[in-house]
């Protein structure tokens, strides 16, 4: 079953200049993007900075509209995940009301209360904090416990779909694979599907089990992780794993 | 023979919320013409590490103890002229965020000239040449252009080639390498990591990597130290760290890198 599907989507920004800011030419940040992301799956789009995954991760989650083409979600239960867990969280609020804040937001919406604090608590255990957590501040965490709290926050609301763009980036490897770790738990308890955003094709191999290459807006090949991997088609793809250097290097 | 050899460095800040020791009694030595890697988390102290080399921890931060010896002489307790002799010059060091080593408001050829003649005066003309030499050294394919570029008109990778030619532009005899391609695409990684394998080779430098990576010190360092919290917790040949770890902190380390392999 399908959960989201794009087509032929597209995105150019003004590239501007000088002391008058005059346009002098657009970046095609998306050039004509397809593709389908099935329930339940774990979908990684990957390439170097500048090729357009957030600018295409952002189309799909609806912040941004698109120049043309189509965006379709068969799901509103959506949540994102960003790279930076220094930016993406309020440093006024206490973890408890940032927690609280997306659950009193669609309990609005849906026009009945939840017991709130219950749902804190059950959503700090998924993640793995303890319950002193909950008076702390944002900047008395470290940063793999800040992306656990934005973990916590998305998960909250019961999503079906997150968009996790770059989430372990900024963190050191032994902390990055905790996160991973923890993202994937989620897939297996509670059925979420996630389009998987990195520059590192390793994350993407751990977390995935189809993903997309793209470059310069446009995707240049898409496939199972696996096959992708092993029997890269496109050369940009068999230049990315060439480039990766990995311990077991050594010696050769 | 050893070009550094480190003893017992420790570093100290004050700060408000009492004294941390980032660098809490380290030891390694260099040998002459090898790449010596220093590898750990984030905060572990390597970059202090590097900067305590040049002398340039700067106040509430300060050296409590140790000694630095530079070809048998201790750099902590040299006096300033001798230090503007060593500091990018015998010593030159490449950092991790090349935006942050050039100031925007010059041109790269004339940082790059201005850091020869320091320490070397000479005639403009003459350390163009030398300039245009080193830039070619670094394999910038438009060195004339980006003689004068100014630093913000050159991509990451390209203001990471510029850095290492200005800091072998003085012939140095120990290069230090603070995350040098941290902030590049893979890509271009490989491409600058390529271009240092080969100078490093050609020149017969010696050389202190610094890295969290675990595949680039595999790639790059003869011998490696491992690094936690402000202390050394493992060091040998990089084959041997990586092959059989002892500390469980190094095996940590390397069971997640291999997890992500
Ligand atoms: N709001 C914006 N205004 C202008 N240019 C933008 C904007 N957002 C992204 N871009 C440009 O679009 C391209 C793709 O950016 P992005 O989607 O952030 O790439 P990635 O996430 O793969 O690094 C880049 O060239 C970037 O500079
Ligand atoms: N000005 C400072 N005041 C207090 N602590 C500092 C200061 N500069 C660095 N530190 C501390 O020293 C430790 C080591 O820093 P650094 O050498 O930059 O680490 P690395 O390069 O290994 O990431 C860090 O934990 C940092 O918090
Ligand atoms: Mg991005
Ligand atoms: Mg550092």
């Amino acid at each position: 079953m399908i959960l989201a599907k794009c087509e032929n989507v597209r995105k150019e920004f003004p590239i501007k200049r000088g002391y008058l800011q005059d346009t002098i030419g657009a970046v095609k940040a998306v050039d004509g993007v397809s593709l389908t992301i099935n329930k339940g799956e774990a979908f990684g789009l990957v390439g170097e900075s500048g090729c357009g995954k957030t600018t295409l991760g952002r189309i799909i989650l609806g912040v941004i509209k698109p120049d043309a083409g189509s965006v379709e979600l068969k799901t509103t239960k959506l949540q994102a995940v960003f790279q930076d867990p220094y930016n993406s969280l309020d440093p006024k609020m206490r973890v408890c009301d940032i927690l609280a804040e997306g659950l009193v937001l669609k309990a609005n919406v849906t026009g009945r209360m939840t017991p709130i604090r219950e749902k804190v608590r059950e959503a700090l255990d998924l993640v793995k904090l303890p319950e002193s957590a909950l008076m702390k501040f944002p900047h008395q965490f470290s940063g793999g416990e800040r992306q656990r709290i934005a973990i916590a926050r998305a998960i909250i609301t019961e999503p079906e779909f997150i968009v996790c763009d770059e989430p372990v980036s900024s963190l050191d490897v032994t902390i990055q694979l905790e996160i991973l770790n923890l993202l994937k738990d989620f897939r297996r308890k509670l059925g979420i599907t996630y389009l998987f955003i990195s520059h590192d094709l390793r994350v993407v191999k751990y977390m995935c089990d189809r993903l997309a290459v793209m470059r310069q807006g446009r995707i240049v090949e898409e496939g199972d992780v696996d096959n992708v991997y092993n029997r890269p088609s496109h050369p940009y793809t068999k230049l990315l794993l060439s480039s990766i250097l990995s311990v077991g290097l050594i010696g050769q | 023979m050893d070009i550094l050899s480190v003893k017992d460095l420790r570093v100290q800040f004050d700060t408000p919320y009492g004294v941390v020791r980032p660098i809490d009694g380290i030891n390694f030595d260099i040998r002459k013409g090898e790449v010596f890697g220093l590898i750990g988390e984030s905060g572990c102290g390597k970059t202090l590490t590097a900067l305590s080399i040049l002398r340039l921890i700067s106040p509430p931060g300060k050296i409590t103890s140790g000694s630095i010896l530079f070809n048998g002489k201790d750099i902590l307790v040299m006096n300033e002229k001798s230090l503007r002799d060593i500091r990018g010059s015998k010593i030159s060091m490449v950092f991790q965020e090349p935006a942050s080593a050039f100031n925007p408001v010059f041109t790269i050829g004339y940082q790059i000239s201005e850091a020869i003649t320091a320490h070397n005066p000479m005639a403009a003309w003459k350390v163009k040449d030398i300039v245009m030499k080193f830039l070619r050294k670094a394999q910038i394919p438009d060195s004339h252009k980006v003689y004068a570029d100014y630093p913000h008109q050159l991509s990451g990778g390209m203001k990471q080639r510029a850095m290492i030619a200005m800091a072998l532009a003085n012939s140095p005899q120990l290069l230090i390498l603070d995350e040098p391609t941290t902030a590049l695409d893979v890509t271009t990684q490989a491409q600058i990591l390529e271009l240092l394998e080969e100078i490093i080779k050609r020149e017969n430098l010696s050389v202190l990597f610094i890295s969290h990576d675990f595949g680039i010190i595999a790639k790059m360092c003869d011998r490696v130290a491992v690094m936690n919290k402000g202390k050394i917790v493992e060091f040998g040949d990089t084959k041997m760290v990586i092959g059989r770890p002892k500390d469980p902190y190094t095996i940590a380390l390397l069971e997640s890198v291999k997890a992500l392999a």
